[in-house]
């Protein structure tokens, strides 16, 4: 199979990944590189790519700041408080101050957005959530993207970064593969804005066979955001920082608005209120700072969502689930019914089959909750990522190294899932990330930080090889036997995928084991890997198709050892409900009041692991806090 | 929910192929139709449902776990800007419509070609701002025309626990 090459040269910006993030970068990126040319690489299609294909109901971060509603620090202090401390507050300020903009732009782009109309603002779901008609969100904003951008390379999987030859440490573009042609693209560019996805699939999934493509997070989110910025060198954070989500049970149907605009709410299998109760132990096991449930109601801190979820996740293991989400009541109100319906067929079409199929009438019956496997993203209710720098007007100096969002190699930047320790973000935040990272990767070329770039044809070459030998070894073996996928010199993309989430759902705290791991298991784990490591050079792909999920598996097989790795770091149990260190069952903040950072070696392998400082932002709030 | 497609309807034309974000629309070779070559891999998140211009795609609920007999259609109309779905419970005891719109203006006219637009100047470059701020977020009320920074905000960044 002579699978041509494909050079696009000269490329100032390129995006890596048009989601949320990547496309808020590509039409910023005109604005301020006029002349430059901006090129987009996408695995699928723009129009309807990235976590936000199928629409959202609503938009999760708003400050509303000209209605006088929030300031962005507010946002930061609850992004504090729901992820235990552990949040970059620069990178989360610099977002919250800009995010309003992107929200007021897509209005004039012609997004649905509900008003509250006595008093003409947007209506909120929640203190930082509006309500919108989004089924058209992601082709909306590709739209804006492809206004801006030069070329937009659809279907194209980007495998790897380029790296320049002539410095060390400095990106020089991207290579991959189209997924329908087979052909080998090269992108030479001079800064690379990441803006792939999270990851899911990467832990066993609670759905099995068939449904296992029903998961929280998108499937196609193969962690590629992760998989390329390790494989590039770059320094990671937060990677244990984990999510597991609890939603309408099967189809993981959203529960935000059901939550605080239908004033709907939880109860146990016999019909009780069941968190407050396991409150008292918890804040034994994470401290009054974290968990006041006398004085919560006084403070007005909602509790943070793992903890939300460890007390979930206690009640059924006390034998008294399930736990049922309290809609008979809301659903009475056919304008509130409505709405419920609305928001499953806004962003997850398949909780509504799902009602459908098991003639479930939330007016009549209380559906059912579960807590999900976990996945390991960096815009939702977690902060996993790369290390990035913050602006120079907010940044310390050791969150601070020139360009904002740009990682810890040169000329590579980040934004939505790609960047670390800004959680919270959700689509409108991603995309302001994108847009600063648009404008700092401008600023790079501008100050001519990306001169003297030089790809030796020995790396093009070498990467090619790389990519196309999963079909090489399906070529080479396949004959060997008669028939099926038995072979015992390769295993296929599926094949591997289930070994990862197997293996991680057993030794990395997945649902299986209750979301408990330990260091024994973790070592365990971690070997283990290094093996699937060896195997991985042996996966074989019968097609481009399957070349393809053999790349995505790649990804999350990178993004699942720095799981391991930041997860064994870590010697603490910070997020109850996210999961557990068995050996270490205690929020620890005279050890861990720090971000973990890692660093993969891109020749040997080999990772290091370090502390950063946790800085917060200090108010008169904070201060009178401190006093007190 | 894994999509399929009925043979009396599909034409070939390859928008699903060209739409699925999870590349398993694929086309039959010997039948020249589509269909989705990996349910598993299937998100159930309609953006074939959606661009078949036929409606020969559907959805049956994920076997594992969605009993037969139900069905949630739609139409997504761009020139009207709305989309419009149907639910059929298996009990058959619900079946309503829903609308709702996509789009308040005609399909992507409120987009901005940022190339057309005036270069920014050097005071806006060295600052914060990003493209049309202040005017969003609406800052320039009292006249400072400036983003919210730790100054302005009172608030500075210190290392320790801060709760």
């Amino acid at each position: 199979m002579a699978y041509k090459t494909i050079i696009e040269d000269n490329i100032d910006v390129l995006i890596a990944g048009a989601g949320l993030g990547g496309t808020g970068a590509a039409f910023e990126a005109r604005y301020w590189g006029k002349d430059k040319k901006i090129v987009i690489a996408e695995k699928a299609n723009i129009d309807r790519s990235g976590a936000v294909a199928q629409g959202l109901y609503a938009i999760n971060c708003y400050m509303g700041t000209r209605f006088g509603e929030n300031n962005p620090e507010d946002h930061v202090r609850y992004a504090r408080m729901d992820l235990m401390g552990m949040v970059r507050e620069d990178l989360a300020f610099d977002m919250a101050r800009h995010v309003d903009s992107a929200v007021h732009q897509f209005e004039d782009w012609g997004l649905p957005i509900m008003k509250d109309e006595k008093t003409g603002t947007y209506l909120r779901e929640g203190r930082w959530q509006i309500m919108i008609h989004g089924e058209s969100y992601k082709p909306i904003v590709a739209e804006a993207a492809k206004k801006s951008a030069d070329k937009v390379f659809n279907r194209i999987c980007v495998t790897h970064m380029l790296m320049d030859d002539a410095k060390e440490n400095r990106v020089a573009g991207a290579v991959g593969f189209n997924v329908r042609t087979g052909n080998y693209h090269v992108f030479k560019a001079k800064t690379v804005i990441v803006g792939a996805g999270g990851a899911s699939n990467i832990f066993k999934p609670r759905s099995v066979g068939e449904g296992a493509g029903r998961v929280w997070y998108a499937p196609w989110s193969s962690g590629s955001a992760y998989g390329l910025m390790i494989d590039a060198g770059a320094k990671m954070t937060q990677m244990e920082n984990r999510i597991v989500l609890a939603r309408f049970k099967d189809g993981y149907g959203p529960v935000g608005a059901y939550f605080l605009h239908l004033k709907t709410y939880t109860q146990n299998g016999i019909g009780e209120e069941y968190e407050s109760k396991w409150f008292p132990a918890l804040t034994e096991m994470v401290g009054k700072e974290y968990l006041d449930t006398e004085n919560q109601h006084l403070s007005h801190k909602p509790i943070p969502t793992c903890l939300r979820n460890h007390a979930f996740i206690n009640e059924v293991n006390a034998g008294r689930g399930p736990i049922h989400m309290v809609t008979m009541e809301a659903f009475q109100d056919p304008h509130l019914e409505e709405i419920g319906w609305h928001n499953f067929l806004g962003m997850t079409v398949g909780q509504a089959v799902l009602w459908a199929a098991t003639d479930v009438d939330p007016k009549y019956e209380n559906p059912e909750l579960t807590t999900s496997e976990p996945y390991v993203m960096g815009s939702h209710a977690t902060g996993c990522g790369a290390w990035c720098s913050g602006p120079e007007d907010v940044s310390p100096d050791e969150y601070f190294w020139g360009y904002n969002r740009m990682t810890t190699v040169e000329g590579m930047f980040g934004a939505g899932d790609a960047v670390g320790g800004t959680p919270h973000a959700f689509s409108s935040g991603s995309f302001t990330e994108g847009r600063l990272a648009a404008k700092a990767a401008c600023q790079y070329i501008d100050d001519g930080k990306a001169e003297g770039i030089r790809v030796d044809q020995k790396q093009i070459d070498e990467l090619k090889a790389k990519i196309y030998k999963p079909m090489e070894t399906y070529t080479v073996y396949r004959n060997e036997i008669v028939a099926g996928d038995v072979n015992p010199n390769y295993i296929n993309p599926r094949q591997g995928l289930d070994r990862l989430q197997k293996l991680m759902d057993e030794y990395c705290a997945g649902f299986g084991v209750n979301y408990m791991t330990n260091e024994k298991l973790l070592q365990i784990g971690l070997k283990k890997m290094g093996v699937f490591g060896e195997d991985l050079e042996n996966i074989a792909a019968q097609d481009v198709h399957e070349l393809l999920r053999a790349w995505e598996l790649k990804h999350r097989f990178l993004t699942s050892e720095a799981v391991f790795q930041h997860t064994l770091f870590r010697k603490e149990t910070r997020w109850p409900g996210y999961y557990y260190r068995g050996d270490a069952m205690k929020l620890d903040d005279e050890n861990w009041h720090v971000l973990t950072v890692s660093r993969r070696d891109p020749k040997t392998g080999e990772y290091t692991m370090e502390k950063a400082p946790c800085y917060h932002l200090v108010g008169d709030e904070e201060e009178k806090q401190a006093a007190s | 929910m894994p999509t399929f497609v009925y043979m009396t309807r599909c034409d070939g034309c390859g928008q699903c192929v060209d739409i699925c974000p999870s590349d398993i629309m694929h086309i039959d070779k010997t039948l020249r139709r589509a269909y989705n070559i990996e349910p598993n891999m299937c998100w159930e998140c309609y953006s074939c449902v959606k661009a078949c211009p036929h409606q020969a795609i559907d959805v049956r609920g994920y076997a594992d776990f969605a009993p037969l007999g139900h069905s949630v259609r739609v139409l997504r109309d761009e020139e009207k800007g709305t989309i419009a779905w149907r639910i059929k419970f298996r009990n058959g005891k619900k079946d309503f419509d829903l609308l709702a719109p996509i789009t308040t203006k005609p399909w992507g006219t409120g987009i901005p070609q940022l190339a057309d637009e005036p270069a920014p100047a050097d005071s806006m470059r060295n600052s914060h701002l990003l493209y049309n701020e202040p005017k969003y977020i609406q800052l320039d009320k009292d006249g400072k025309d400036s983003l919210h920074t730790l100054e302005s905000n009172g608030l500075t960044l210190k290392e320790g626990v801060y709760y």
